[in-house]
């Protein structure tokens, strides 16, 4: 893995040479600092028209339409943007019931949704449900806890992805739910779950160490935290017993935070933890500021939620 | 030949630095931003739902019956008033079709809190409300059990501390959550006896970790589904008139 980078590089270091010192300048020109900027949903649950004007709780929220609207506006601001969602796109309106998912999927990769992970409900009309409605999906499908070798889904969701924006790595990489108990074994078939924790390690390891990523997010369904169920696990507790990740956004749990959560890994280093309800009555904005090294202040990060 | 590989190098060299002048964070901002109606609808997103929602619209507005109130999963402890209506309606839709085809009736009912899917606001119930509360697909299931079973499941309620909607049965606990009063039909259970508990056919399936359903002396699928029997007892109903009762509480 390493050499192989090592030999992309030279290569590209080959075809610098013809072009003279244009090496250097590039080299120097990096005193400004670079904006990355993170939005998010979770638990969207086929919520495609905003609520009524009689809704008891959310009186004309969310719709889809506005959020495009939104994610355009800040997309003009700042091109250097990911569009990522937690899972649970699936149930909760006569759309999925109708439609089984295919509207949910279009409007999604018509607002350019970057990645998705999978939530126990996007099983809903089981493994062949959630796959019959992938030719409508532009974006990628992330887990790295699901193996789904033995199912159809095989080949169609990859552990982690590498999106560069402006020359920053952000290694996103998915997280789901324990599906046994929770989920019918016949509709998530032979999908097989890992333990969270484990895999979260080593693909953080992957991601930091061979893929050189700047920023590291997670998407996780796994639930923001179980009061009740101390032992269960959670996105709390995966910030707590892993390293290197700078984002969780999580789902699951309709968690609607006053603000992200800042927890500590397990190195003592901030993890920002966040969720924003459900039934897309919320979008999540994360803004990164990265500083090349000679510009980084002794301070380290401020974080400003 | 040698300097073209120094060249090489040198440049390697180069650019390594430049990869290695890795990126540090400075500064995250986080913020949350609601979607209200202040923002614009974006025209282009409209014009493809359009055709979906016109087709569904047909369907949902039909108004069936009517919600003096608003009522959440979330208001009140261990049972609620709208997971009483909802245990309440698979026993009393159930049992007709359950009565008719058996002679037999329905003891009790158990569904599950996380099955409660939205509120009802008060106003209009329509269509689109059944559909809201039970998007899922899931139909009722009479499941014959002895009463050694339903101890279990009075145990399972017991850990689960949770407002599982629960019908035709009345359990109490303590402080410790530890049982101290445990009755269907108004009457203690009898280890031996055979009840007849209606659910869904997720729970049935070990759903929520209801692991007491199986085994079962019988069980009869009652092709009914859920939604169906709320948009039922809907029709029949001018006002629903939901309660917090004391089927399910503890004391403090």
């Amino acid at each position: 893995m390493k050499r192989r980078q090592f030999i992309q590089q030279s290569s590209a270091a080959t075809a610098l040479v013809t072009l003279g010192g244009f090496g250097f300048q590039s080299c120097e020109a990096t005193s400004k600092t670079k904006k990355i900027t993170i939005l998010h949903t979770n638990d969207v649950h086929s919520h495609i028209d905003p609520f009524g004007p009689n809704d008891g709780h959310n009186a004309n929220k969310g719709g889809v339409a506005r959020r495009a609207s939104l994610v355009e506006s800040i997309r003009n601001e700042n091109p250097n943007t990911l569009l990522l969602d937690a899972g649970d796109i699936f149930q909760g309106t006569p759309y999925f019931n109708y439609y089984g998912g295919e509207l949910e999927f279009k409007l999604m990769s018509k607002m350019k949704y970057d990645a998705a992970t999978i939530g126990n409900h996007d099983f809903d009309n089981g493994i062949d449900g959630l796959y019959a409605q992938l030719p409508y999906a532009k974006f990628k499908f992330l887990s790295a806890n699901y193996n789904f070798k033995n199912t159809v889904m095989d080949t169609h969701v990859k552990p982690y992805h590498v999106f560069i924006k402006d020359n920053i790595k952000i290694g996103v990489f998915g997280i789901g739910i324990k599906l046994k108990g929770l989920v019918n074994k016949d509709m998530y078939k032979e999908t097989e779950y890992l333990d969270p924790i484990e895999i979260t390690q080593d693909i953080t390891r992957i991601l930091k160490e061979e893929e050189q990523c700047d920023l590291i997010i997670c998407l996780s369904h796994l639930g923001y935290h179980y009061s009740k169920k101390p032992e269960k696990i959670c996105d709390l507790e995966l910030a707590k017993s892993t390293k290197d990740i700078d984002l969780i956004i999580g789902g699951h749990t309709h968690t609607f935070l006053p603000k992200p959560t800042v927890a500590k890994n397990n190195e003592g280093k901030n993890v920002l933890v966040n969720q924003v309800g459900c039934y897309g009555i919320n979008l999540g904005r994360i803004d990164f500021y990265l500083d090349s090294n000679k510009n980084k202040t002794a301070n380290g990060t401020s974080i400003i939620v | 030949m040698k300097i073209k590989t120094l060249l090489l190098c040198f440049f390697t060299l180069i650019i390594f630095n430049c990869k290695n002048k890795n990126y540090q964070l400075s500064k995250i901002e986080g913020k949350q931003i609601e979607v209200t109606d202040s923002i614009k609808t974006n025209q282009s997103f409209d014009s493809i739902i359009k055709p979906y929602r016109d087709n569904l619209t047909k369907d949902m507005n039909a108004v069936l019956s009517f919600a003096p109130q608003t009522y959440s999963k979330t208001d009140g402890e261990l049972n609620t008033a709208i997971g009483n209506l909802m245990a309440d309606i698979v026993y009393d839709q159930g049992n007709i079709v359950f009565n008719k085809r058996t002679n037999k009736n329905i003891d009790a009912v158990l569904l599950n809190h996380g099955g409660i899917r939205s509120i009802i606001s008060k106003g209009n119930i329509t269509t689109e409300t059944a559909f809201q509360v039970m998007p899922f697909e899931n139909s009722i299931v009479v499941v014959a059990l002895k009463g050694k079973q339903l101890d279990s499941m009075m145990d399972y309620l017991r850990h689960a501390k949770r407002a599982h909607p629960v019908s035709g049965m009345e359990l109490k606990l303590d402080k410790n959550y530890n049982i101290t009063k445990a009755l269907v039909q108004g009457k203690t259970i009898d280890k031996n006896k055979t009840y007849y508990l209606a659910t869904n056919d997720y729970l049935y399936d070990g759903g929520d970790r209801m692991r007491f359903f199986k085994p079962n002396d019988s069980v009869y699928y009652l092709n009914y589904k859920i939604r169906n029997a709320m948009i039922d007892y809907f029709k029949k109903t001018d006002t629903i008139r939901p309660k917090i009762d004391n089927r399910f509480t503890q004391t403090k």
